[in-house]
């Protein structure tokens, strides 16, 4: 129990004296949001104000890019550098390690979404029911979980170096193609129907429901579709962590 | 009962022998010196060793047991080859997580003092001197306490000062009935702090005996040792 807050203890300050490293997946989405949502936010999107429906969107969008980076790339570099194997030889319990960057990962999500709700309060008009905003932080908090996985098998197989840039070409075209940037109705219609294959998709979906902004599919094939994409991901991550027990040739 | 054993371990990574065949035994209380050249596989006899990898066939025991329990691990620390550390944690602070981990650890003043860190404890590890930042990884691997340890080159890249200083704490280990096994491409380094060097080449060994003993009638054990792989 104490080496599992030991790491996420040391995780934190490790972030927090690499604000390099941290600032900007903090204040990307923000910045997005503020040029967006709300410029453009007293236009109406369907039933709610675009500056309601982008907290929802750019909330995704940065809980995607805090898991992707936070835990996918960070996993890739200290495991590229030989890190994690010295952390190996020790009896560590291999979980703790990953628990705490998926606690960072949360943790960052969390603020990213609590920043949006305060510009959008505050500058974009936004008026959401106490229920309302919680029950939007926990689902988008929660989807972490699928992102996480997704960068960890990312991080499992890309290099230390190659890790960044891969996770921004997939992050960036997997969240416009989402309609993450761009509310998707206003994407043409053949990507509204490619959306249908990709998690952000049904992750931005779910949290859109919360304040009655969604295009109205069933939650099951929402739920389903980020629970599949979980279990892919997290096999596709064991796979490359048994991988490294075979290989290293010296 | 031996510290660390290898029966006739083979290990092969695709199409490459890494180990064809390896017998070695760590007694306690014993430094052993494994020399080889670049790819003899000394690295893989290690990673066996610590438990990062299983052998195509053969058995590996430390203590008795398999080193890929956790339970074994907790007798055993390793320094390894490691391109980057975290460098925005502060000694202390990496020492403190590495003690969380065993049982029954060193006390952090232990540590310090074993690992001759004292002055640069509150310091991030990324603004340490090379030798400073051996000396960290090497406080890291004793932090538990353990009966063997592992040292994969630990002073390549090192001065001669650094070097000896490190010496002189894998000395004091030792003295305390301790097993360590050493990697090195320094053959003074064998032959300064070894009971008994073990000389491997294309994955298995080809001669041990004690440094004297190696070096035999040849002017300097480095050349007794290229002879012997040549």
């Amino acid at each position: 129990m104490k080496t599992y807050l030991l790491e996420i203890k040391y995780e934190f300050l490790k972030a927090l004296r690499l604000p390099a490293y941290s600032l900007p997946t903090l204040l990307f989405p923000i910045a997005f949001y503020i040029f967006f949502g709300v410029i453009f936010g007293a236009r109406k999107t369907g039933p709610v104000s675009m500056s309601a429906y982008l907290i929802a969107t750019y909330g995704a969008f940065g809980v995607i890019g805090a898991s992707l980076f936070g835990f996918g790339v960070s996993v890739a570099v200290e495991r590229g550098q030989g890190w994690l194997e010295v952390k190996r030889t020790t009896p560590m319990p291999i979980a703790a390690y990953f628990v705490a960057k998926l606690a960072m990962a949360m943790l960052f999500s969390a603020i990213i979404v609590i920043l949006l709700f305060v510009v959008g309060t505050f500058f974009g008009g936004v008026q959401l029911p106490l229920t309302t905003m919680l029950s939007l932080f926990g689902i988008l908090v929660a989807g972490s979980v699928t992102f996480a996985a997704f960068g960890l098998a990312i991080g499992f197989f890309a290099g230390p170096n190659s890790a960044a840039p891969i996770v921004n070409l997939i992050y960036l075209p997997l969240a416009f193609l989402s309609g993450l940037w761009v509310p998707i109705l206003f994407l043409p219609q053949k990507v509204q129907n490619f959306a249908l294959w990709l998690p952000p998709y049904h992750f931005s979906q779910l949290a859109l429901r919360t304040i009655g902004a969604s295009r109205g599919q069933p939650v099951l094939l929402h739920v389903s579709a980020m629970v599949i994409a979980t279990i892919v991901f997290t096999t596709i991550a064991y796979i490359g962590y048994r991988r490294d027990e075979g290989k290293l040739y010296g | 009962m031996n510290a660390a054993t290898l029966t006739s371990v083979t290990k092969n990574y695709g199409m490459v022998e890494a180990l064809r065949g390896l017998d070695l035994a760590i007694r306690p209380g014993e430094l052993v010196a494994l020399l080889g050249a670049n790819g003899a596989g000394k690295t893989t006899a290690v990673r066996l060793l610590l438990g990062l990898a299983k052998p195509t066939s053969g058995s590996v025991q430390v203590f008795g047991g398999d080193p890929r329990d956790a339970r074994s691990r907790t007798r055993m620390g390793a320094v390894l080859q490691v391109a980057r550390v975290p460098e925005t944690l502060k000694v202390r602070e990496h020492i403190d997580l590495f003690r969380s981990y065993y049982p029954r650890p060193m006390s952090m003043a232990e540590i310090i003092a074993a690992a001759n860190l004292e002055g640069v404890e509150h310091r991030q590890f990324g603004q340490l001197s090379g030798g400073q930042q051996k000396r960290v990884l090497f406080a890291l691997a004793i932090a538990g306490n353990p009966d063997l340890l592992i040292l994969d080159e630990p002073t390549v890249g090192l001065d001669v000062e650094a070097r000896r200083a490190l010496w002189k704490q894998i000395r004091a280990f030792v003295a305390l009935g301790k097993s360590v096994l050493l990697t090195t491409h320094y053959l003074a380094e064998a032959e300064a702090l070894a009971n008994r060097v073990v000389v491997v080449h294309k994955g298995v060994v080809v001669r041990e005996g004690t440094p004297k003993e190696i070096r035999g009638d040849a002017a300097s054990l480095e050349d007794a040792f290229v002879e012997l792989i040549a």
